[in-house]
């Protein structure tokens, strides 16, 4: 390649090198502070209050046979303050994959934005998309590029789901802050009201559910957790603020309507008027009442 | 101590031009031509995998001739500045505009500072809400930008085929009537110089298209049943 420095505006040397199919790669190489991590604190930063920003709350997911639904509340919280009502937490990272985010709202959305343009870029460069396994890595590392910030308080805990076209089947990937990754089976949750959603599939889920039973469920399982915990937002009747819930199947990325949204939550918030605690499930037979 | 033979500018400029026309004349051919939905991009590549056509961005896509390894290179390039650009900015802030502007940059210092000139002729073409709105530019080995209206052929027996285009194009054809158009003259730049006459096949080609009724991503490849019911006649 040609010494190229006389001209303005032609692509800088990186932009023209062999090699990288990340994006990621390509920006650290190209100004780490670009990336969500790369902006991180030093000693002399003045300490702060972790909780003073926005934090995301609660991802549920769960599957079903021939995919699998993820969903998650709108609330985010600064403290004790809702800093906003109807954050939007569950993203599509591309044609056949979710991402959920809870924790700090900020450096989370960035991860999101960052990996969306990785999977695609990846496949622009490569002419074929990552296998399943290896998005899930590539979220990994993301994650690892931000242990400093998650250091500092700063922490974002995704949760990522696909369609594994390879297999014709759904999966469920969670992720600690140091980048750690774990496949889930059936279901899983993450964020601040996780523990109360969790209990509460864990109760309603059985495998062989269908599509819209999945749905109802993870609609219930947040409803449990807004009960619980204070951070995770209840569906708001009033202003038609439901749960951001999304489908994929081996058609792709589907994200429910407001109007398929309100009649689930309808039915769900309706039952609950009769039955506050939601369902319930049976003890063994034989075990009196 | 050897005396160095001095040569004219000029003669060195024109030099490297006939090196880069002679290069890019030898490879098979790429069309690109606006249609009613979008922008149709159709060659002659018996390859699935080293294409010569390819997706940029949303609404960007990318043609070339010549050799591989120099388009293939900017390709990439194409695809780090417009994704770069959009994770800076926004999604909306990535134009063909300024894609060929960087090509022409780039394309033009090559070809005045290294001892060989690029032997690659490109299309960056954008598709916009309508007709009207739509881009072509065609870049040249020596930086040349040309902002085409229509139709562009590139390669072999570019003039002939940019002939037979201009009597025949039209800007509402369909797709299929624009890809029947385009595999005609490609099929006729093969057999310049009094070869056998031919009929491309969906194996000899690579066709995409940008539709701009599309959402998000208009860059389509169009391959399979839906080509070779395209193409027959």
């Amino acid at each position: 390649m040609t010494h190229m420095t006389s001209s303005a505006a032609h692509l800088p040397e990186p932009f023209l090198a062999a090699g990288t199919s990340s994006f990621a790669d390509f920006l650290a190489q190209l100004d780490p502070t670009l990336l969500p991590g790369g902006r991180l604190g030093t000693a002399t930063m003045a300490p702060f209050d972790a909780a003073d920003v926005p934090h995301g709350t609660t991802i549920v997911t769960a599957t079903f046979p021939g995919g699998v639904v993820m969903a998650g509340d709108r609330r985010a919280t600064a403290g004790n303050i809702i800093a906003q009502r109807d954050i939007e937490k569950v993203f599509a990272a591309d044609d056949h994959t979710l991402v959920g985010i809870a924790g700090t709202a900020g450096i989370a959305l960035e991860i999101v934005r960052l990996f969306q343009v990785e999977l695609e870029h990846y496949e622009k460069m490569e002419g074929d998309s990552l296998s399943l396994e290896g998005k899930a890595n590539r979220l990994a590392a993301l994650l690892r590029a931000n242990l400093g910030m998650a250091m500092q308080g700063l922490a974002v805990v995704p949760l990522f789901a696909g369609y594994d076209v390879a297999r014709g089947y759904g999966r469920i990937f969670s992720y600690d802050v140091t980048g750690g990754r774990y496949e889930e089976h059936h279901f899983h949750a993450v964020g601040s009201g996780s523990m109360f959603a969790r209990g509460s599939l864990k109760k309603l889920y059985r495998p062989d559910m269908n599509e819209s039973a999945v749905v109802t469920a993870v609609v219930e399982s947040l409803y449990d957790a807004a009960d619980d915990d204070s951070a995770t937002g209840g569906p708001d009747l009033y202003r038609a603020i439901y749960p951001i819930v999304a489908v994929i199947d081996a058609n792709g990325v589907r994200m429910l309507d407001a109007a398929t949204m309100a009649s689930v939550v309808g039915t769900v918030v309706g039952a609950r008027s009769l039955a506050p605690d939601g369902p319930v499930a049976s003890l063994p037979p034989g075990t009196g009442i | 101590m050897s005396m160095p033979f001095y040569v004219s500018p000029e003669q060195l400029i024109k030099d490297k031009a006939d090196y880069a026309r002679k290069g890019i004349a030898r490879g098979r051919s790429v069309i690109v031509l606006q249609y009613g939905d979008g922008i149709l991009f159709i060659a002659e590549n018996p390859s699935r995998a080293l294409h010569k056509v390819s997706e940029i961005y949303d609404r960007i896509g990318f043609a070339a001739v010549g050799k591989y390894n120099e388009f293939e290179n900017l390709r990439q390039a194409g695809v780090r500045f417009a994704d770069m650009r959009g994770y800076s900015y926004d999604r909306s802030d990535v134009t063909a505009r300024s894609l060929a502007n960087a090509y022409a940059q780039t394309l033009g210092t090559v070809f005045t500072e290294a001892p060989k000139p690029y032997e690659v002729e490109i299309v960056v073409a954008e598709v916009g809400v309508d007709a009207a709105s739509d881009q072509l530019y065609r870049l040249t080995f020596d930086g040349s930008v040309a902002d085409e209206h229509g139709y562009v052929a590139m390669g072999g027996s570019a003039d002939v085929m940019s002939g037979a285009l201009s009597a025949d194009w039209r800007a509402d054809l369909s797709l299929a009537e624009a890809v029947k158009l385009a595999v005609r003259e490609l099929s006729k730049a093969g057999q310049a110089g009094g070869g056998v006459e031919r009929v491309l096949t969906a194996a000899e080609l690579e066709v995409a298209v940008l539709d701009r009724n599309r959402p998000r991503r208009r860059f389509k490849r169009i391959v399979g049943d839906q080509l070779t019911a395209l193409i027959s006649p």
